[in-house]
């Protein structure tokens, strides 16, 4: 499915403004139940499954029931994303259970700074972009004549 | 119905979308702009640091040409690329983007995105073209660079906002409405210039699983036709219409194959043990001279693998097993080393799924699937429109002053044929192959464009009347209306003679796409009587349009998706029917016309009339840089 919410764990992000899961699901899917301050999925139809919510959600409330129409019941992949990377627990239908760890990112959260500590060699009528063309590695950009055009 | 209120918002360029190409834009514009004293503002329908077909991550960068350490020459790409899409391409456009691409990617690695490096800390590629990266927050750090870009020069974005209509007067673009999909608020957006980012559209034909997986496309269902709608409602040129991917995968969760067939050399076999690519090789000298390149066009790939399919030779096998063997083999008199490549590679291919398509390591899980063990089935999956893929969907835009030929050239790069609309990624078509990060790169010189654009031309922001603003309010939010008032007539919100709702009016456009435009369930097949049909039933169902109920802001949203899906689709339908020839076999097959025709070989391009929605389709001579 989609991704549920598991109500014992889920406080509704009370003390913010909106829940982390309505913030980040690509696809306006996650809604909060003002009543109860519970979060549900409102279209799983619609999931992707992309685990953006699962992986935002602070009290780990969230995961994905794979899609019904094809996925056999038992197997969960729960991730645990901390600033430089992820943590995948792979559990299979037959109970075996994998782990595995990637890096997400080699700068500090918040931190990419956009022009890379590269100059910009440009004027607003040529082709030579922000940053270039020492970001592109090259002395000027890529155009007929040069001898990255063709051999 | 509650109150909405109107805001207007008045910028000098206004980035649509939040996606790749979208931050491709606000990065270069924010320079840009800041230096000529103008203001740059983005619209997302999402957040951004998860929105766009990024969103989830990706295992892979699929473009980049690599031209300063001489691997690849411009003349190379731009072969690559037209083979692939059998010879329909713009290379002016092609080389436009593939020669700032290598920038945005060494951007991309300043940034914080972790690319992979072999011992000598050159790029591992996954393919000649491909390289191999840690992208579960690939998305994350792209957004974070644009949003900074944008914070740090004094401009803003705007999240959670869903575009429905371009603003045009005079003949050139000068904004756009939306509501906010959070709040009862209504926006107007006045601009100088216009940049379109909003991605391809998912959901126009009918999804292979139809109940709880209907969300399950290879491509995001989030991304619903919106730049397709816009671009054609505002006049622009349309190209490619017809040139719609399908892109085989593993079955049912479609994980990504590059990395099986390209970085771990993985064969595919029927279910008789035999490889469609040499078993059906004749076959591909009928699509010469395209048939005959290394690497085999997509399509075509495709093309041989259906026709085992048809002939009932499935199911098709990824040859997972024998890959991860041979791998490993060749560290066999090690043992040592023998044992720490097989984890290695199996740690390779599951980060290659879980950085990009959950559901297949779940998939994998759920049936208890070892790689090393046993096969995976592949398939085809259903159609999707991405220009920025081996498909080529989008607008019709100027190519640059010193590669474009004339006929490719009305003065702003990357600007469609209305003046002050700016394309990019997924929304600019004939320059297949530019991937994630061919997009940004796009998305840096359309933005680049737009403000030369505006700093030449001084367009200026055009009035936008009250009346004016309250028709497009009205027209916006009649779902809810009309769902509100519609109560009355019926004891079940969800049949009620009175408006359709969101979903099922969804549903009826991908059953009628799929069974008279090539769906999944005709195995890609069409033909004129077949396409003929569905435009009728599509105008059945335009008119209907008029009916869509919405119960709240997300279903209002849903609404105005499909209504935008609604167009792609019949800008596809009607282009497909326009090309009378099969040239893309793999993508779709016309029946009556079961041949490449040489004298189709061009684009086909297509404009809507935006007051009557009269339809012009005309053939455009196709003009080369390299061939």
């Amino acid at each position: 499915m989609p991704s549920y919410v598991n109500p014992e764990k889920c406080d509704g992000c009370k003390a913010l403004d909106k829940t982390a899961c309505q913030y980040s699901c690509p696809n306006d899917l996650m809604v909060l139940n003002k009543d109860t301050m519970k979060a549900h999925n409102q279209e799983p139809d619609q999931c992707w499954e992309c685990q953006c919510c699962v992986k935002a959600c602070p009290p780990q409330a969230m995961d994905v029931r794979g899609y019904a129409d094809f996925v056999p019941m038992g197997a969960s992949c729960v991730p645990l994303r901390s600033s430089d990377s992820i943590m995948w627990t792979i559990t299979f239908r037959n109970g075996q259970i994998k782990r595995f760890k990637f890096p997400i990112r080699t700068t500090v959260e918040g931190k990419a700074e956009p022009a890379g500590g590269w100059d910009t060699k440009a004027n607003l009528d040529d082709f030579t972009l922000f940053t270039e063309p020492a970001s592109t590695g090259l002395e000027a950009i890529c155009a007929p004549g040069t001898k990255t055009w063709k051999k | 119905m509650t109150d909405f209120e109107t805001v207007t918002v008045n910028t000098d360029l206004l980035i649509l979308g939040g996606g790749m190409a979208a931050c491709g834009a606000a990065v270069e514009a924010s320079y840009w702009a800041k230096k000529n004293n103008l203001k740059v503002t983005l619209v997302d329908k999402a957040a951004m640091y998860r929105s766009g077909a990024v969103a989830m991550g990706l295992s892979a960068i699929n473009q980049y040409v690599g031209l300063k350490d001489g691997e690849n020459t411009m003349k190379d790409y731009c072969d690559y690329v037209r083979n692939d899409l059998m010879g329909v391409t713009r290379e002016d456009l092609v080389a436009s983007i593939a020669r700032h691409v290598d920038s945005t990617v060494h951007l991309f690695e300043k940034w914080g995105l972790p690319i992979w490096k072999d011992e000598k800390g050159a790029y591992v590629h996954e393919g000649r073209w491909q390289l191999m990266i840690n992208g579960e927050s690939y998305k994350v750090v792209v957004a974070e660079a644009a949003k900074n870009a944008l914070e740090q020069n004094g401009h803003e974005f705007f999240e959670r906002i869903f575009i429905t209509h371009p603003l045009i007067e005079g003949g050139r673009c000068v904004g756009a409405v939306g509501f906010s999909v959070r709040e009862n608020k209504f926006y107007v957006f006045r601009a100088q210039a216009v940049l379109v980012a909003m991605g391809g559209a998912v959901g126009v034909f009918k999804p292979r699983s139809t109940g709880e997986g209907a969300g399950r496309a290879w491509y995001p269902p989030f991304n619903s036709g919106a730049s397709a709608y816009f671009t054609l409602k505002a006049g622009a040129e349309m190209t490619c219409q017809e040139v719609r991917f399908i892109p085989v995968r593993f079955k049912d969760a479609y994980g990504p194959v590059g990395a099986w067939f390209l970085l771990f050399k993985a064969r595919a076999t029927n279910a008789l043990g035999e490889n469609y690519m040499e078993t059906r090789k004749g076959e591909l000298e009928n699509w010469a001279p395209y048939g005959k390149v290394k690497p085999v066009p997509a399509n075509l790939r495709n093309y041989l693998m259906l026709l085992d399919v048809k002939e009932g030779k499935a199911p098709i096998y990824m040859r997972t097993e024998e890959a991860m063997a041979a791998i490993a083999d060749k560290y066999k008199d090690d043992q040592k080393a023998y044992a720490k490549k097989k984890k290695e590679i199996e740690s390779e291919a599951w980060e290659d799924f879980l950085d990009m398509t959950i559901s297949q390591a779940h998939l994998w899980a759920a049936t208890n699937v070892q790689p090393e063990e046993q096969p995976s089935e592949i398939a085809a999956a259903e159609p999707y429109f991405i220009g920025s893929h081996s498909g080529a969907s989008g607008a019709w835009v100027s190519g640059p002053k010193d590669l474009a030929p004339p006929e490719y050239f009305w003065g702003y790069e990357h600007m469609g044929t209305v003046k002050g609309l700016f394309c990019a990624g997924d929304a600019s078509g004939a320059s297949s192959h530019k991937f994630s990060s061919g997009s940004h790169a796009e998305g840096r010189i359309a933005a680049k464009s737009a403000v030369r654009y505006i700093v030449k031309e001084k367009p200026g922001l055009a009035n936008v009347s009250d009346q004016t603003a309250q028709q497009y309010k009205d027209m916006v939010l009649k779902p809810l209306k009309l769902y509100e008032e519609s109560q009355p007539k019926s004891t079940q919100a969800n049949v009620n003679p009175g408006y359709i709702s969101p979903d099922q009016f969804r549903m009826r456009l991908q059953k009628l796409m799929d069974e008279y435009a090539g769906g999944v369930s005709s195995q890609f097949t069409t033909s004129g009587p077949l396409l003929q049909k569905g435009l009728e039933l599509l105008k059945l169902l335009k008119e209907d349009s008029a009916f869509l109920g919405a119960k709240n802001l997300h279903e209002l949203m849903r609404c105005w998706e499909n209504y935008h899906r609604m167009y792609q689709a019949e800008a596809h339908v009607r282009t497909v029917l326009f090309r009378e020839e099969t040239r893309w076999p793999g993508y779709y097959f016309r029946s009556d016309k079961p041949k490449m025709d040489p004298s189709w070989l061009c684009f086909v391009n297509c404009t809507m009339d935006p007051k009557t929605e009269e339809w012009k389709l005309k053939k455009v001579p196709i003009k080369y840089l390299f061939a």
